[in-house]
């Protein structure tokens, strides 16, 4: 029988984005889905119909417990996270569908409340949705709510992305904060209380990501939204994919006083957690500056955080106090501790 | 400026990047002075995240060599208490409760997190009064509370308790493999195999005891020993300290975390531990049988206790450690992480052998995050 880490069957581990998720698509997935855009893994497929404009394909399925959570619910989620994969690979969100698994026993003010909210953000970002569908699930079946979304957008002519563009001497930047949303689901979920409250920051990062498209072309060379797994996790895939190795200035990495507190107190890393409204991206380091100041109009707290050095793909950190510390992909999901 | 934020702008104090990169070089150069590299114990799992996740350990190693050592509460449970909990969640009708970086610690069958995804009724809490509210809203279930955990969090433990026992839960019950850190200290210190300059003491745990508790470190050991805190300029005047006794040939055992320690500790919350729970011999991994050295629920109190739930036959006695598995030796830095054959290639955090590479503390996990060779 096929084991995967140790087991034969599907075990949360496989679903936390990290190594365990990569064996998962490689092992089970690949070999019979062969597309050579599900090869490339990346968040988002490239397609064209001749004479067409290029487009961006992507889906994504949301699992979240809880439904709501301060600053967001599963509804704005549905949406932000689908048109931030379009938007990362350079496409402007057009249109989503939406599916929706809904478990029997699920009050009706609370599904309507959900789907007001993907209605509000939709529209916020300029997409439409032009097709869904619902099925209903035996109590016990489901987390209330899940729900899959589909996205289309278009690929801005502007935009040549990608892991082979990334080179040696580029600058790595994050447009804000990090680990809010990670945060925000834990504590809201355990029902944990922090004298500063902390809220999850989902919001859509095409009016970043267009505005930095148009202005800086070909010399932005690679965005992602570090979602599950967190920065570091995005950080170390970066440079293994493009295998450059990344020098990232801990120092530089935008974290709130209240998440690093808290992160802190369950023995968790905010790096490992994840966003729902950033972007990390690869830049031609010449105009970095420049994009930072662009971005400072449109994001929490950007900032130029490392570089991009001729390497074997490793992620090194500097410390603080000036040591160096390697980083991989996220290893399981973080468990709080004792202590 | 109120009072709170006066605080949070002290505490910044002591992880200011300035400051620290000035004492790592003052440690460092000091240690250098010595000839050999001086290897400390930070005996705590606290310290040795901090250590790998600030840079401090590799970024002195070669002057200073940091080893950890049974200070995870994590670790150091025996699989054999491991396997007494799975049985405990096996049982019907039973809700086990525990905190997190148990879930995924392997017994000599399966884990906590295995047996969840079997169906297993597994909860993971954040604290002891979580499980105490659990048995109070589901009347109709057993709640049991798997305690790990040192002097630090048994006082709160004792609270949950006292709280079960006011409002008379009769479907509450702890099941103990609590530690209490002298008895393994004197354990450690008495192995011949153990070289070691200085020994770097949990500030926690520190704080309940109280500093003077553990003079016996110096007094009869000889071994020159610091109470420390987690923020980098704590840890550094922590190694400074110990540097300065190791070169000198001094043993004492110093306090450098006094905003938080003081010589007797906490009396409440060491009054309100005697209160509900009696010293009792406890299995420590890679230190085996230690007497005194665990702490069981007090005689008034025995209707709270797991123990009495699991079958008879299951008395619990020393687990063998997983084949391969070197935690033992890590456990009392015998061994480094990556010495181990099975470290990152048969033992990873998401499907682990050992304790060490689970836990959030553990030094296999450090290790792992922060100073692998290859991903």
């Amino acid at each position: 029988m096929p084991q995967l880490d140790g087991t034969d069957e599907i075990r949360l581990v496989h679903g936390d984005g990290g190594r365990a998720t990569a064996r998962l698509i490689k092992e089970v997935f690949l070999p019979h889905l062969r597309d050579e855009s599900l090869q490339l893994a990346d968040d988002a497929a490239a397609f064209e119909f001749a004479g067409a404009a290029q487009m961006a394909v992507t889906t994504d399925t949301f699992v979240v417990s809880p439904l709501e959570f301060p600053g967001g619910d599963i509804g704005d989620l549905a949406v932000c996270g689908t048109v931030n994969d379009l938007s990362v690979n350079g496409a402007r969100p057009r249109w989503l569908t939406a599916g929706f698994i809904l478990e029997e026993g699920l009050e009706i003010a609370r599904l309507s409340s959900v789907v007001n909210s993907l209605a509000d953000r939709a529209a916020e970002c300029g997409v439409s949705i032009v097709a869904a569908d619902t099925k209903v699930v035996q109590r016990g079946n489901g987390g209330g709510i899940y729900i899959n979304t589909t996205g289309v957008g278009q690929v801005l002519v502007e935009a040549d992305l990608g892991y082979h563009r990334v080179r040696p001497g580029d600058a790595v930047v994050v447009t804000g904060y990090v680990g809010d949303h990670g945060l925000a689901v834990l504590s809201h979920r355990e029902g944990l209380e922090f004298s500063t409250p902390v809220v999850s920051d989902t919001a859509p990062v095409w009016p970043a990501a267009g505005r930095l498209l148009k202005e800086f072309g070909g010399r932005v060379r690679f965005m992602r939204d570090p979602t599950r797994g967190g920065l570091a996790s995005i950080l170390a895939e970066i440079a293994d994919s493009a295998s450059v190795d990344l020098l990232v200035e801990e120092e530089k990495i935008p974290v709130r006083h209240e998440v690093q507190g808290a992160a802190d107190m369950l023995g968790l890393d905010p790096l490992y957690m994840a966003c729902e409204g950033q972007m990390v991206l690869v830049i031609c380091s010449e105009a970095a500056g420049e994009a930072v100041e662009a971005l400072s109009e449109l994001t929490s707290a950007p900032a130029v955080i490392g570089q991009v050095q001729a390497g074997t793909g490793l992620l090194k950190m500097r410390t603080p106090l000036g040591g160096t510390k390697r980083l991989g992909l996220l290893s399981g999901d973080p468990l709080p501790r004792i202590c | 400026m109120t009072r709170r934020s006066r605080f949070q702008r002290k505490l910044k104090e002591f992880s200011d990047p300035h400051l620290g990169r000035r004492m790592v070089r003052a440690v460092a150069q000091k240690a250098e002075s010595g000839g050999r590299p001086l290897r400390f114990m930070e005996v705590c799992g606290t310290h040795t995240m901090a250590f790998s996740r600030s840079g401090l350990r590799d970024l002195l190693s070669g002057r200073i060599d940091l080893v950890s050592g049974p200070g995870c509460p994590v670790c150091v449970t025996d699989t054999a208490d491991i396997d007494a909990a799975i049985t405990l969640a096996d049982l019907e009708d039973t809700v086990l409760c525990t905190y997190g970086d148990m879930m995924r610690v392997p017994g000599s069958r399966t884990s906590l997190a295995e047996k969840q995804a079997q169906g297993a009724q597994i909860r993971v809490v954040y604290s002891a009064a979580d499980a105490v509210q659990a048995a109070a809203s589901e009347p109709s279930r057993r709640v049991v509370f798997l305690a790990v955990g040192f002097e630090t969090t048994a006082p709160g433990i004792a609270l949950a308790v006292r709280r079960a026992a006011e409002k008379d839960l009769d479907n509450f019950y702890v099941y103990s493999v609590q530690k209490v850190l002298p008895p393994a200290l004197r354990a450690l210190l008495s192995d011949p195999e153990v070289k070691l300059d200085g020994l770097m003491l949990p500030g926690h745990v520190a704080t309940i005891v109280g500093r003077e508790a553990l003079d016996f470190v110096a007094g009869e050991f000889d071994m020159p020993a610091v109470v420390a805190g987690f923020e980098p300029v704590d840890m550094l005047h922590g190694l400074d300290v110990l540097v300065d006794m190791a070169l000198a040939g001094e043993a004492a055992v110093e306090n450098a975390y006094p905003r938080a320690v003081r010589e007797r500790g906490n009396r409440a919350a060491r009054g309100v531990m005697r209160q509900y729970f009696a010293p009792q011999a406890a299995l420590w991994r890679g230190l085996g049988k230690i007497p005194e050295s665990g702490l069981t629920l007090q005689e008034d109190y025995h209707l709270w206790d797991a123990s009495a739930l699991l079958p008879a036959d299951e008395a619990v006695q020393g687990g063998d450690p997983p084949p391969g598995c070197s935690c033992g030796e890590v456990l009392r830095g015998k061994m480094l992480p990556p010495e181990c054959p099975l470290f990152a290639s048969g033992c990873r955090p998401e499907d682990p052998v050992g304790p060490c590479m689970v836990s959030s503390e553990g030094a296999c996990a450090a290790y792992y995050r922060y100073h692998r060779e290859e991903y």
